[in-house]
């Protein structure tokens, strides 16, 4: 299993029966592939569907159904379209269980930037600031470096995404939770250990004596 | 049917520099033949106000490659190298407004509300210059309505009177957007005899919509 599917596959674990789910584009869309076949989790998409589904045949796409991204998608039976205001009414108004996104940055204070780099990339913020705001559960899915660098850090120097502490960061080494005290370390990666998250993080981690190894 | 109106015409009444509002998400949902229209005609100095500009050549983008936008709007412009590169060289403004709060702005503004309070922001720049209001010991942002002189809006069907009826995710940002400015102008992709679309199925009822852009003339 390469890195990102390992990331999603332990993200999916975070999900349980009748969740309303909002997966963010990019490496958090892996997460619908681990799904356990024995529960029924309901996808949300911000463009206006409950109940997206993937749709593998091109010869099946409807001009009229996408995902946030604009690509053809398919829906389960069951489903629902709605408009924007109502789509956003289900994030701010606390019927969102668990929203999953990239990150560019988390801090110690568990605090999101994944919207902006002044000066080099400014795409906007889309759905992310409503999603981290008004999520019940917020999951940041990502990679732990980029080119090297540490992305867990001391103190976003990106623009923030939210106010909001997040509750669970999961990378490809490491499940971290932002608590109060700070950023905990709750399980590594198999094969990864311990020292080996810390190397690879420049915000201080709290290091409990029992870390679990992550189911996947 | 006095509301048929046909395409050039309908979009030779926006003048240079109007504010369009503009349906779809992603070209999803987009009025592409008045977009076409607009590009052909080469009504210019637009503001728009939309949830993206699309791609380069799709939807709202063929308006950004036409150079017709001096402002744009929008919750993401991420898609579009090419707004990005003319908000870099500054020829264009681009406001940046979350998009629950960009839906939530245009639908007070067209329900006739002050605005509307939201906690997404609070904390970020997206609350630069804007008042606060604590409820019930929360922080909100008072997030101002919008308007717009024109609202382009697509259906999946109209029928004669010009109600519009929407289908899946097309139906996004279409009907807020119609009850939200002076003129309404809807195309959809058919027009069936009034009485098809049952009263439960009509998104946007036809009494908001001020134009339904004709079909063409069907040959042979």
């Amino acid at each position: 299993m390469d890195d990102k599917n390992l990331i999603a596959k332990r993200v999916a674990c975070e999900l349980s029966d009748g969740m309303l789910v909002n997966l963010g584009i990019g490496l958090p869309t892996l997460v619908a592939r681990h799904v356990p076949a024995d529960i029924r989790v309901h996808f949300q998409s911000e463009n206006g569907i409950v109940g997206m589904d993937s749709l593998n045949e091109h010869g099946l796409a409807e001009d009229d159904l996408s995902d946030a991204g604009g690509n053809p998608i398919s829906a389960v039976p069951g489903a629902a379209a709605f408009d924007s205001a109502f789509s956003f009414g289900l994030i701010r108004g606390g019927h969102l269980d668990v929203t999953v996104l990239g990150g560019l940055e988390v801090d110690e204070a568990g605090l999101l930037a994944n919207w902006m780099v002044p000066g080099k990339m400014v795409p906007g913020m889309g759905g992310a600031m409503d999603l981290v705001t008004g999520a019940k559960k917020v999951i940041v899915a990502m990679m732990h470096t980029a080119k090297g660098a540490a992305k867990i850090v001391p103190a976003c120097t990106l623009p923030l995404t939210s106010a909001r502490r997040v509750d669970l960061i999961v990378t490809e080494l490491a499940v971290i939770e932002p608590t109060d005290a700070g950023l905990v370390l709750r399980e590594v990666a198999p094969g990864v250990t311990p020292a080996d998250v810390v190397a690879a993080t420049t915000a201080r981690l709290i290091v409990p004596d029992n870390i679990a190894t992550m189911a996947v | 049917m006095c509301k048929l109106t046909r395409l050039a015409e309908a979009i030779a009444g926006i003048p240079i520099g109007a504010t369009l509002m503009i349906g779809g998400f992603m070209g999803v949902g987009t009025p592409e033949r008045m977009i076409d229209e607009i590009v052909r005609q080469g009504t210019g100095e637009l503001i728009v106000i939309a949830n993206d500009t699309a791609r380069p050549g799709v939807g709202i983008g063929k308006l950004i490659d036409a150079r017709l936008v001096k402002r744009v709007v929008a919750s993401h412009i991420g898609t579009n190298a090419e707004t990005q590169r003319q908000m870099i060289a500054g020829d264009i403004e681009v406001e940046l407004i979350p998009q629950g709060t960009l839906a939530e702005r245009i639908r007070s503004g067209g329900h006739g509300l002050g605005g509307v309070l939201t906690a997404t922001g609070v904390g970020t720049v997206a609350a630069a210059g804007k008042p606060t209001l604590e409820i019930d010991g929360r922080i909100f942002l008072v997030e101002r309505p919008l308007r717009a002189d024109f609202a382009l809006v697509a259906a999946r069907q109209a029928d004669h009177l010009g109600n519009l009826g929407y289908a899946l995710t097309a139906r996004n940002f279409n009907p807020l957007m119609a009850m939200a400015a002076d003129r309404v102008l809807a195309e959809a992709r058919s027009i069936v005899p009034t009485g098809v679309l049952p009263p439960d199925a009509v998104g946007t009822p036809c009494v908001v919509v001020d134009m339904l852009i004709a079909v063409e003339a069907r040959r042979g």
